[in-house]
């Protein structure tokens, strides 16, 4: 597991290990602290230059408290999630069908219609995101029920673009890895493809399928352009584009409401991070590590 | 077929035939749908159609676009390569067009050397230490806006709390975010902070795989750690650290959100990227075809970059 020597001198292990890990650990968490420090930090104490800035005297539940009660932020945290957890089962179901499909089953085109999926996941959405304006906003214009643009409806729709390649991407891999025999007697018994594979095959890959969903609302979170572009009106916006385009007038930033709105739009990821981390983590590496 | 013929639960037909289900309509339909081809198109079905209708469609659409003088509020006229020659003189863009390469670059070379010394380190064994991977996922997984705004207030040019550091020092710190290169820098700091995550994580992953029996025999023939490293690690992550460029430079290349969020690409446009102009002249400045044209800049790189993934991950299959 570990490919290091075991055992160094103690000086000698503060200098490899600790040191670095301090270093690390500081940059990777400094700006985090100072979103927080800023976000509990009570006005007065703000500007004022005589107390050093790392410290909170009297911390504040002000900017908060304004947060939820003077703004939209509320509906921005509710749209944000709405947006994340549908984008993501709509993703999950998607990628397990595709993912079965090219993973498991042999026909004409599957191996080229895998590769095609493939390169839409590594299409950017800054290249798309003009055009697939216009597109939205045409479903508007044909009467399309419910009405996308500018409803958090054309995130939802165009969210799984760029979920479903990656989830296809990774459970073609898992739903291979997965041994044939028990499906085979399942079908030698008398099932259905389809029941085997809702019965027997998807079941076993559900760390795969939580892989995806962990990794696809994470990437629903913090997805911005399509968001900032579709979405115009105060109330539809989502944490990252309310936050950054309503909090900053012309040049005045209210930098506590803003640190406070970054820390509450932070955390439920951040917490549900904390509870998959395998997960997260395997997903990470999937495309670039090999069993 | 075997399997459908071991089904058969024979049924009485209406004139008192016995007729095998395989060969009722019900039987047929079902038998049609568990064949291996047709099971695996209609499977695939939701699947492309997502990706059809929002990705291919959209992808030829934003082609005629930016062969158009369309603007956000009328649909233009066909006026061939004239958007591109316009880009082509037009300096904001060939600005763009350098950052972009120098944005991708630097960063590139600091997130593979930072990223390869932070899965080392987290590859010795230590109490803690799966907790610090975790953590340092973070820049990562929180939304990349939220903490550029973080950066942004300690760029502040006023209360930038690394100058209050760096002042403490005896060092006066510059004006990060208006004063020249120093918004270039601090987009790519910004990058590289959010970057080197991905390079560690997957590196370390990568390594995690490599037999710790190499390195035991090398020790015994004598090898140093720093020849372990090139000969042993280097050469056996090239396939992990090859993937992980090639996705990194994607994501770079064609990043918009940190300038968004930091410099909004000025100031004077000297942060702007191929992305933040695509958008400023295609929404804000409402000329949606020249800022489709913008974004198609990026194209080619792009394509060269996906084909050399595709090339790689095919040649170790």
């Amino acid at each position: 597991m570990f490919a290091q020597v075991r055992h160094f001198p103690v000086l000698k292990r503060a200098a490899i290990v600790y040191v670095p890990v301090a270093a690390l650990l500081l940059i990777t968490l400094f700006p985090f602290y100072w979103m927080a420090i800023t976000a509990f930090k009570p006005n007065d104490e703000f500007y004022n230059t005589t107390i050093s800035p790392f410290v909170i005297l009297h911390p504040t539940l002000d900017h908060f408290i304004i947060l939820f009660t003077k703004t939209h932020y509320p509906e921005w945290l509710r749209n944000t999630m709405v947006v994340a957890i549908v984008s993501t089962a709509v993703s999950v179901v998607a990628s397990t069908m595709a993912g079965y499909s090219l993973g498991r089953l042999r026909y004409r085109g599957a191996n080229w219609l895998g590769w095609a999926i493939f390169v839409t996941y590594l299409v950017p959405p800054t290249l798309l995101f003009l055009p697939l304006a216009e597109v939205i906003s045409n479903f508007n214009l044909f009467g399309w029920e419910p009405p996308l643009m500018n409803s958090i409806w054309a995130l939802i729709v165009t969210y799984p673009t760029f979920l479903v390649p990656f989830g296809t991407w990774l459970l073609i891999g898992y739903f291979k890895s997965i041994p044939h025999e028990l499906e085979e007697s399942a079908l030698v018994d008398g099932a259905t493809r389809l029941q085997a594979m809702l019965r027997i095959t998807v079941p076993l890959a559900l760390p795969g399928l939580l892989s995806v969903a962990i990794f696809s609302f994470t990437l629903s979170w913090n997805e911005f352009i399509y968001a900032l572009v579709f979405l115009s009106d105060v109330t539809t916006k989502t944490v990252p584009v309310g936050v950054i385009s309503e909090f900053i007038a012309g040049d005045q930033y209210f930098w506590a409401e803003l640190m406070a709105g970054a820390l509450m739009g932070s955390v439920p990821v951040a917490i549900i991070y904390s509870f998959f981390v395998e997960y997260f983590v395997a997903g990470l590496t999937a495309g670039a590590v090999k069993g | 077929m075997a399997v459908s013929e071991k089904l058969a639960v024979e049924q009485v037909g209406t004139r008192g035939i016995v007729v095998p289900y395989h060969l009722t309509r019900a039987g047929a339909v079902r038998a049609f749908f568990d064949r291996e081809d047709v099971l695996g198109y209609v499977l695939l079905v939701p699947v492309l159609l997502i990706l059809g209708v929002l990705v291919a469609y959209p992808f030829l659409f934003g082609v005629w676009l930016a062969l158009t003088d369309s603007t956000i509020v009328k649909a233009g006229h066909f006026i061939g390569l004239e958007n591109f020659r316009q880009l082509l003189e037009d300096a904001t863009f060939r600005q763009a067009a350098t950052n972009s390469f120098v944005y991708t670059g630097v960063t590139t070379v600091f997130k593979l050397v930072l990223g390869l010394a932070m899965a080392l380190i987290l590859n010795i064994p230590f109490r803690g230490n799966r907790i610090v991977r975790a953590t340092t996922l973070l820049p990562w997984i929180i939304p990349t806006v939220l903490s550029t705004l973080a950066w942004k207030w300690m760029f502040d040019g006023t209360f930038s709390v690394i100058n209050y550091v760096l002042a403490g020092v005896g060092v006066k710190g510059p004006l990060w975010l208006s004063q020249w290169p120093w918004p270039m820098i601090s987009i790519m700091i910004v990058n590289i902070w959010r970057g080197m995550p991905f390079y560690g994580v997957s590196f370390l992953a990568g390594m995690q795989t490599i037999p710790q029996e190499l390195y035991e025999a090398a020790t015994i023939d004598g090898a140093s750690s720093w020849q372990r490293f090139t000969r042993i690690t280097l050469p056996l992550l090239r396939h992990v650290i090859t993937i992980v460029l090639l996705l990194s430079t994607i994501l770079t290349f064609a990043d918009f959100q940190i300038v968004y969020a930091l410099t909004g690409g000025g100031p004077a446009n000297q942060t702007q990227l191929f992305a933040t102009y695509s958008f400023q002249v295609g929404l804000r400045g409402l000329q949606i075809g020249l800022g489709a044209a913008i974004s198609l800049f990026m194209f080619p790189v792009l394509a060269i970059i996906v084909f050399l993934t595709l090339w790689t991950l095919r040649k170790s299959d």
